[in-house]
């Protein structure tokens, strides 16, 4: 212990035992149990991990071993993390709500020996696929309710693990190889192995090593001085890249304290118990907030209404501007003061954010308008891009250097390129070794000088900020050979409240075109305050004043995209509004609400070709299957909008 | 419907005396804890249960079941002491009653829940759970009122056997809200807590499952298996969904117009001719 500190820290386990050394009174992780806040400091930590790998050990563990972690976030399997890097054996980490299918396809591809899981759910799920998985010898659980009457051979509670650790302990011999097992960990080690979601086709196990996931966190904390002050909330995913980076191996490099959340559900009440300093969330989340929050003044007394709103005027005015340290009057400067004690504080105190430093949202686009009630309020919400491969960081914004509409220039230390076909590559500390057992999968993502591709396209901002646009294969061109990237124009017409869905075409066409979906709550409830009379959604979609409202919108949208050299070419020239909702139910969005756009220009052809024809409406009928299984059709007249596309030079040349 | 039986784990209901330590002066698992002996109760002219004979073992999981009407709620009120029967013997842990009551029945170890759901609406999940600690308060209106010294100290011990079984029932979400604001499946829940705060040894469930969707039904499943594989809690069970028993209980009493029909466990009872007229009907 007292060697490493000197030692180079380059793995876990060094950390860790450099943290019991320097801060071991610190604390190092919380728990809310039985409604009360346990607190383990950095020197019991390590106490408890060096007894859990010395119980480890025993049982069998063995360097290269791979032990899967299943379960939502909880101390003693971070601590099973850890015990198991301590004895140079590899953790994977699967996702607590993956079937047992998919469990078992990552634990066989994995080879997992052991597994540390949560309870009793887990354990039914690995023993329902232990046929598949003859590899798998023993299992480690941490709640033990309902697990009296099981087979104890080949399981074992964690605490007992533990227990048989301390006693092993006591012996010097197991004492030294525990102690020998760390110093002799290097860091080209492999750290861990984190399965991707496989949202396009299987998983596969993306290979870290210690040094990589090191480098990259000390960079990352340099960047945004994180400290051993610092605090987090863990209740991202503890199989995704994000908990293992921004909690996991930050908090070690840091130093600071992870709380874990008494259960998924209590997240957000102890959120506001811990008062996080660096958070992060995917930009729904963020929204979903905002949502509630806005409900809620909605109820309000008129009083407390008006000032909320009145004030949220003055952080809109201001607000962001004195985040970024631009200059504002001093009346503005007087005024935001009050606002932060009269609405904004309080505010902030019940969504727990009082103490947030920094913030991070990443994963899909964010629109602006969301981005700014943050930023206005005070909270210093930032955006980043990352990739399992690289170890989660690939560009992060500054602070004082935000935008809605850019994730940010590399981080330190990472190279970026953008490839001829306008598909980011990239090349990081951090980055992955290799995708486990997958020689053929790792040649296709790195390039021959090192670098990973990324399948996403994006361009740099004069300014020297990314702009990731689509995923590359989605990114068409037009008939001219202009840019025609999807997903950035139906994100941005997406980001008005109107507008619930919009899937556009135009790649090998002329122009760009667009289907729309209504947003039934925003658009109804502007109907009630407009006296339009509807009597259904279809009636309501196809309402001429509607089709105004959005066009405004669409409007709005090319008047944005005109300013963007790029994606001048890619306006929207003629829309129309569908007369049903898309579905998952009807196969038009995936279970993950995206949308499936091969799959609905196949099954409204008509209205495609109507769009790209002079025609001013179309028929269609379309299948729709009902919420109990039956099938009817739906048919419509559906009227096509033309747009006026905003002028610039690329859009005449274009016309 | 869960399936219990999983590779690796024994069966989880086997009432056999080998599972589970015996705790000290109680009654061995499998032992007779409880024994109805020939009751019958009448309400005026109606006969509501007549003649009906069955036990209740140390541990085990008993339902009853039958059509509507049959008399399963009155006799879980019979055993749970709010009804009287006219004829017959209760004998509950080896002493026979006299007369009962509900409070001396709760005084005695047993706990239930209700049909409908009987919760103070306005009280947060905690509270009502602590309600049910009420008879293992021992300290007096004084220092209950000073709420110091010993009164806070006995709180703060009840609060703890509280917040396991709020661990236990996974309903740390709650614990501040008002069970009135709760869906139905979740107020059953809080139901159960209050009744198992009571450290209850024979738990007295009326329709756990009633008007919950699949998913409710399975949690509930596996809570009650729960309670019953880790503290050993007898418990007596009241069922529509037939299923659900099945998989569920270790024995069955059927009811059919207050008489019992069969008695066994599960398997015998599905087979039992009897009580497959009663549930499908029978042509005459």
């Amino acid at each position: 212990m007292a060697t490493s500190a000197s030692a180079r820290l380059d793995t876990f386990p060094k950390l860790l035992a450099h943290n019991a050394a320097v801060r071991g009174t610190r604390p190092a992780i919380r728990h809310k149990d039985y409604g009360i806040w346990q607190t383990w400091n950095w020197a019991e930590s390590y106490d408890i991990v060096r007894a859990y790998a010395a119980g480890l050990s025993g049982i069998g563990v063995r360097r290269g071993d791979a032990v899967a972690i299943v379960g939502s976030n909880r101390p003693k399997l971070y601590w099973s993390v850890m015990a198991a890097q301590v004895l140079g054996a590899v953790p994977v980490p699967v996702y607590a709500d993956a079937v047992a299918d998919e469990l078992a396809y990552v634990l066989a591809n994995a080879e997992v020996k052991y597994a540390a899981v949560q309870d009793q759910e887990q354990v039914d799920k690995l023993l329902s696929v232990s046929d598949r998985l003859p590899q798998l010898a023993h299992l480690f659980y941490d709640e033990p309710r309902g697990l009296r009457d099981y087979d104890h051979e080949k399981l074992h509670a964690i605490d007992e693990v533990i227990a048989s650790g301390r006693d092993a302990l006591t012996e010097n011999a197991v004492r030294q190889r525990i102690d020998d097992s760390i110093a002799g960990g290097s860091g080209d080690d492999v750290s861990i192995i984190l399965y991707t979601s496989g949202t396009t086709g299987r998983s596969k196990g993306v290979v870290l090593t210690a040094k990589g996931c090191i480098d990259a966190a000390t960079d990352t904390v340099t960047f945004d001085k994180l400290t051993d002050r610092d605090e987090v909330l863990a209740y991202l995913p503890l199989a995704w890249v994000g908990d293992h980076y921004l909690n996991y191996a930050q908090g070690l490099v840091a130093g600071f304290c992870m709380a874990c959340p008494e259960s998924p559900e209590t997240a957000e009440h102890d959120l506001r118990e811990i008062g996080p300093t660096f958070y992060f969330a995917p930009p729904r989340v963020f929204e979903a907030l905002l949502t509630r929050v806005m409900i809620r003044m909605e109820d309000a007394g008129v009083l407390k209404r008006k000032l909320f709103h009145h004030f949220i005027g003055v952080a809109k005015r201001y607000g962001e501007k004195l985040l970024n340290g631009e200059p504002v009057p001093l009346g503005g400067r007087l005024l935001y003061g009050l606002g932060e004690i009269l609405i904004y504080g309080p505010l902030k105190n019940v969504l727990g954010f009082t103490r947030i430093r920094t913030a991070y949202t990443a994963g899909e686009a964010i629109g602006p308008d969301l981005f700014s009630f943050y930023r206005s309020l005070g909270l210093n919400l930032k955006q980043l891009y990352g990739q399992t491969e690289a170890f989660l960081y690939v560009t992060a914004q500054p602070d004082g250097q935000i935008r809605s509409d850019t994730v940010g220039p590399p981080t330190p230390n990472v190279e970026i390129r953008i490839a001829d076909n306008g598909e980011v590559q990239f090349r990081s500390p951090g980055q992955f070794r290799e995708y486990y057992k997958d020689a053929e999968k790792t040649a296709e993502t790195l390039t021959e000088d090192g670098f990973v591709k990324t399948g996403d396209a994006g361009f740099f901002e004069p300014d020297g900020h990314l702009k990731i646009i689509d995923r590359a294969k989605d990114v068409g061109k037009l008939a001219n050979g202009s840019l025609f990237p999807p997903k950035y124009v139906e994100n941005k017409l997406k980001f008005f409240h109107n507008i619930k869905e919009a899937v556009v075409f135009g790649d090998g066409r002329d122009f760009v075109t667009c289907f729309l979906n209504i947003d039934l709550t925003a658009v109804g409830n502007w109907a009630e305050r407009n006296n339009v009379s509807y009597a259904s959604y279809q009636e309501l979609a196809g309402h001429p004043r509607v089709y105004e409202m959005l066009q405004k919108n669409v409007e709005d949208v090319n008047r944005a995209l005109a300013q963007e050299p790029l994606m001048a070419g890619a306006q929207v020239h003629r829309f129309l509004i569908l007369h049903k909702e898309l579905d998952a139910d009807d196969g038009e969005l995936t279970r993950t609400q995206k949308v499936r756009r091969s799959f609905i220009a196949d099954r409204y052809k008509p209205l495609i070709d109507a769009l790209y024809s002079d025609k001013a409406e179309e028929d269609i009928t379309t299948e729709v299957t009902f919420e109990d299984g039956r099938k009817g059709s739906i048919s419509a007249r559906v009227k096509i909008s033309d747009v006026a596309v905003a002028r610039t030079a690329a859009a005449r040349q274009a016309a | 419907m869960r399936v219990i039986d999983i590779t690796g784990a024994p069966h989880m209901n086997s009432t056999g005396g080998a599972l589970g330590a015996p705790q000290t002066g109680a009654p061995h698992r499998g032992d007779v804890l409880l024994n109805v002996e020939n009751v019958s109760l009448r309400f005026g002219g109606v006969k509501a249960i007549t003649d009906v004979s069955f036990d209740i073992r140390k541990g085990e999981i008993r339902a009853i079941i039958g059509p509507n009407g049959a008399g399963k709620t009155s006799m879980l009120n019979v055993i749970n002491g709010f009804y009287n029967p006219q004829e017959g013997r209760i004998t509950f842990r080896g002493a026979t009653r006299a007369r009962m009551r509900p409070s001396l029945a709760a005084a005695q170890g047993i706990a239930r829940t209700f049909q409908n759901v009987a919760l103070f609406k306005g009280m947060s999940t905690l509270d009502n759970i602590m309600t049910g600690r009420t008879l293992k308060m021992n300290r007096g209106f004084f220092w209950q009122v000073l709420r110091h010294g010993p009164a806070m100290r006995e709180e703060i011990e009840h609060r703890k056997f509280v917040e396991e079984i709020i661990d236990f029932l996974e309903i740390e979400a709650i614990r501040k809200t008002p069970v009135g604001r709760l869906p139905y499946g979740l107020q059953k829940r809080v139901e159960l807590g209050r009744a198992l705060a009571m450290e209850p040894e024979l738990l007295l469930l009326d329709e756990p499952m009633a008007g919950m969707n699949l998913e409710e039904k399975e949690d509930m499943c596996r809570f009650i298996l729960d309670v019953n594989n880790q503290f050993g809690t007898t418990i007596a069970l009241i069922e529509h969904d037939i299923g659900v028993v099945m998989d569920l209980s270790d024995r069955i009493v059927v009811l059919e117009y207050g008489r019992k029909i069969a008695d066994g466990v599960p398997n015998e009872v599905k087979r039992d001719q009897k009580v497959i007229d009663a549930y499908l009907g029978v042509s005459h």
